[in-house]
């Protein structure tokens, strides 16, 4: 056991756990913070997708003693960005949502996408939603919702 | 409810609207639907009728003005928490902005059948929850006409009002709530319900009630239940199903740090979806536990089934397909002879023209996002608490009750939102075995599988084989089909959702079709994934159907329009319950909107495809458009959908949700298998069980074409003929005709 101390959501956060313990299990079982999600363990379904200093990072596979002094932000949180808070906004509009579980991630990550890329074109979407699986397949609108967000033509434009 | 620490109290006084009321939900209509072979939904159905409920279960009014609906069936992202409600809340005539929804316990004497399955609930709930709240506003309006002394006749109501118009008097529900719930429930079949053109509800898009909580991450789902003195666990059973625990190093594992507790549970029943052998371990966060599982040393008797493997059902198969069918297909008391199949074979050798060709699809796993998670508390005073995410809670309570020895009045079970269902969580094991562990730790536990296991121990969607043989005539005409299908049984039956209908199209719209049967021994757990029977069998028959009508030369749309249209006038097999005109109507439309007729000029590499399928109680046409890379690598740019589900689309938003969802779903289940070798499942995770990704969903065009049915479902219906449609397209493109599934194992290279 080892003692971390973590900025998470803005607030200094002290836990007594083993290093290995996953970023993920950290927020979830330690700090009550249970809107990441665990879907496959791996980093491959993007469900547990949090920011460490605004880049998006797979808390599944994050060892806490790898996160440093890096800004942990969550989805609890991203609603205080102006961009998080613009996300949200879109994904209730288009009503994105089925089951929901993998869109707390999907959140995350579209929310760094138009941090980094203000306009994204489809092409970006494609790119940097990639790693997000939702199983229920509200592809159509996660990409809709990402371009009202960001304020661009909703139409895809990918060849059909 | 009480739901671990994810109650959102409401400190309101509601007003509970007809007590003691004679007012029947009758919300049991037995859906007509026969096509999901589901036994577990099966045995639920058989169960009689729901007790009288009165109506005070879903609909309470705080002086205030707000409403409460319960939302009485289990919520997996069919939409159903926030579209039941809109049914009572129409014929309420309530102000939507006003109502809250609560999400019921699994309590079927208050709210009648709770599931997520089959997409029955709209058909069988339709007419009962408008009832609900057409008779809450007819109390709510006697009260209004006692209070003014003037006759209800006199007396309408605005959203959430009575307005007596001619004195220009409006009375909102909350001033008259506590007069109403003090008077007798009308009887249901007295009440007028309201003119479908009126609607201020039903038919408008309503967003999901949990959005909002969802995109600010609040806990709601079954994986984020928190309880008192909780601890976490994890559960190790045998990689071979069904497989027995002979010895387990549970003492080391015991004394690792930060576990508390590790031991090794029983088997109870037979079911393979029940509580099977396996090691427990218990401790204070859940990663801890599962690596603390990591060094557990389990000796297992892995049993008969450590034989099982996917090659050897492949080559049994293959034998079988040779050979004559075991048995042959027909309705209850109609099964064809071996003369029928004679006559049908005799009448495809003796056609102008004969196809024949094989289909084979996998075993599938449905990999619901949320891992199976269930939080349980067996008390010291023998009640059990359980927060579960379950389509079926009814079944999960009996599996309780027979492992813990309890009655099932000693379990309350709280259905938590799920994180994807797809058929997954109408078996419980993950909740029988959260309420064994509890038990033996005597502490409440949150069981949480990993995704390994979830990958691993599943009620999977069963492989199988068919073999057609087609005649045609020589103008064209299908004038004989038979199917030989291999599919895996023990003692002549076949397993659950390892069958083919007997009445599947083109049954009763030919001269001669009979369909054989034949099983290869195995025993698998299997059950029923989003469109049960239907998600594979659409894929042979509407894949054969396409290869018939270009071996006769033909539109394949077309094609399928002549057959639906003219049915022979003597036919060998029976139909099955679909309605031809209704199919046919909306493959008109989708002809149309997808603009099937310029398909010719599209370029070698990019083609498009039809198929249809009826399935519960919904008609589904389909038209994809697929572009195939010259190394074989294909994409899907564009699905147009067409659904007639009857009269009324409750909530577009959702409904149109639906069936984009089904439509990545179903392309998703062309890349995918589960495969067994030495009774294991190989697949682990998704990097070997593939989930469809944003760049590879395509556009998608869906419409509904209204009818003047009854409304039925969304859940399902509208995957099915995707796969079809997908590999019709690719042929289209190519010229190479996808057989088997994955589509991985075709090579569809071009030059």
């Amino acid at each position: 056991m080892t003692t971390y101390t973590l900025n998470v959501n803005g607030k200094t956060q002290t836990v007594d756990v083993d290093g290995a313990m996953p970023l993920l299990w950290v927020l979830r079982d330690k700090l009550d913070l249970k809107g990441t999600k665990f879907g496959c363990g791996i980093a491959m379904c993007g469900a547990c997708t949090v920011h460490l200093d605004g880049e998006v990072a797979r808390a599944c596979v994050t060892p806490v003693s790898s996160v440093g002094a890096k800004r942990v932000t969550t989805i609890e949180a991203i609603g205080e960005t102006k961009t998080g808070q613009a996300v949200q906004k879109a994904w209730l509009d288009v009503d994105v949502m089925q089951c929901g579980y993998c869109q707390a991630g999907q959140v995350m990550a579209a929310t760094a996408l138009i941090n980094k890329n203000p306009k994204p074109n489809d092409k970006d979407i494609d790119m940097a939603m990639q790693g997000n699986a939702c199983r229920c397949g509200t592809y159509v609108r996660i990409r809709e919702a990402i371009k009202t967000a960001a304020g661009v033509d909703t139409k895809d434009t990918r060849e059909v | 409810m009480a739901d671990g620490n994810i109650t959102i109290n409401t400190s309101r006084r509601f007003f509970l609207l007809a007590a003691g009321s004679g007012l029947v939900l009758a919300g049991c209509v037995t859906p007509a639907d026969t096509t999901d072979g589901a036994p577990a939904i099966a045995a639920e159905l058989a169960k009689p009728a729901a007790p009288v409920v009165d109506m005070n279960n879903f609909v309470a009014i705080s002086p205030d003005g707000t409403i409460r609906i319960m939302a009485k069936n289990p919520e997996i992202g069919q939409g159903i928490k926030t579209m039941l409600p809109m049914l009572i809340a129409e014929e309420l005539d309530a102000d939507w902005s006003k109502v809250v929804i609560e999400q019921g316990d699994a309590d079927q004497k208050r709210y009648g059948q709770q599931i997520a399955g089959g997409s029955f609930a709209t058909p069988q709930h339709w007419i009962p929850q408008r009832q609900v709240g057409r008779a809450a506003r007819q109390m709510l309006l006697a009260a209004a006409a006692a209070r003014l002394a003037v006759p209800v006749s006199e007396l309408t109501t605005e959203p959430s009002m009575v307005v007596h118009a001619a004195t220009n008097k409006k009375i909102p529900y909350g001033d008259l709530v506590a007069d109403a719930a003090k008077l007798t429930p009308p009887d249901p079949a007295t009440l007028t319900m309201k003119d479908p053109k009126d609607y201020r509800i039903i038919g408008k898009s309503m967003r999901n009630w949990d959005s909002p909580k969802i995109v600010r991450g609040e806990p709601i789902f079954g994986i984020d239940v928190k309880v008192d003195g909780m601890k976490y666990a994890h559960f190790v059973k045998c990689p071979v199903f069904g497989g027995k625990i002979v010895s387990a190093n549970t003492a080391e594992i015991k004394a690792l740090p930060g576990i508390t507790d590790s031991f090794v549970v029983k088997q109870v029943g037979t079911s393979l979806m029940g509580l099977l052998d396996g090691v427990a371990v218990v401790g204070d966060d859940w990663w801890t536990v599962k690596e603390a599982a990591k060094k557990l040393k389990i000796q297992w008797d892995e049993g008969a089934a450590a034989d099982h493997s996917t090659a050897s059902f492949d080559s049994q198969a293959s034998a079988l397909a040779k050979a004559k069918p075991q048995a042959f297909l027909g309705p209850q008391g109609k099964a064809p002879t071996e003369a029928s199949w004679a006559a049908s074979e005799a009448a495809v050798n003796g056609a102008a023209k004969k196809v024949e060709a094989s289909y084979a699809y996998p075993f599938l796993v449905h990999a619901p996002l949320e891992p199976q998670n269930c939080t349980a508390h067996a008390k010291a005073d023998g009640t059990v608490e359980i927060w579960a995410p379950t389509q079926l809670p009814g079944q999960g309570i009996g599996l309780v009750a027979e492992a813990l020895g309890v009655t099932a009045d000693k379990i309350t079970c709280h259905m938590i939102r799920c994180g994807g269902g797809f058929g997954r969580r109408l078996a419980n094991d993950y909740m029988v075995e959260a309420a064994a562990i509890s038990k033996q730790a005597g502490v409440p536990v949150k069981l949480l599988w990993t995704r390994e296991q979830d990958t691993q121990h599943n009620p999977y969607r069963p492989g199988g084989y068919h073999n057609f043989r087609a005649g045609l005539d020589a103008q064209g005409n299908l004038v004989a089909l038979t199917n030989h299908f291999v599919t895996f049984g023990a003692n002549g039956r076949a397993l659950g959702n390892a069958t083919s209908p007997p009445t599947e199209f083109p049954s009763g719209f030919i001269a001669n079709t009979t369909y054989g049967q034949s099983l290869v021994p195995g025993n698998m757990p299997t059950g029923p994934l989003r469109a049960p029977v239907s998600n594979a069998v659409c894929f042979a028959y509407q894949s054969f159907i396409d290869e018939v009508a270009i071996a006769a030369g033909k539109d394949p749309l077309q094609f399928r329009i002549d057959l639906l249209n003219a049915p022979a006038a003597a036919v060998s097999g029976e139909k099955g319950p679909m309605n031809a005109k209704r199919m046919v109507d909306i493959l008109n439309v989708v002809r149309d909107r997808s603009g099937w007729a310029t398909r010719a000029s599209l370029p070698k590499g990019t083609g498009m495809g039809v198929a249809f399928y009826f399935s519960h109680q919904g008609y589904f046409a389909q038209v994809a458009k697929v572009k195939v890379e010259q190394n074989g690598s294909w994409r899907v740019q564009k699905v147009w959908s067409v659904g007639d589900v009857g009269s009324t689309i409750i909530n577009p938003i959702n409904a149109h949700n639906q069936v984009q969802g089904s439509i990545v779903d179903g392309i998703s289940e062309m890349h995918q298998k589960i495969t067994f070798d030495k009774g294991r499942t190989v697949q682990s995770n998704f990097q070997d069980m593939p989930l469809l990704r944003m760049d590879y969903a395509p556009q998608i065009d869906s419409h509904f074409h209204i009818s003047s049915n009854s409304p039925t479902g969304l859940g399902e219906p509208a995957l099915p003929p995707v796969l079809p449609a997908v590999a019709n397209a690719i042929f289209a493109a190519t010229g190479k005709r996808i057989r088997v599934l994955p589509a991985v194992q075709s090579d569809l290279r071009w030059t």
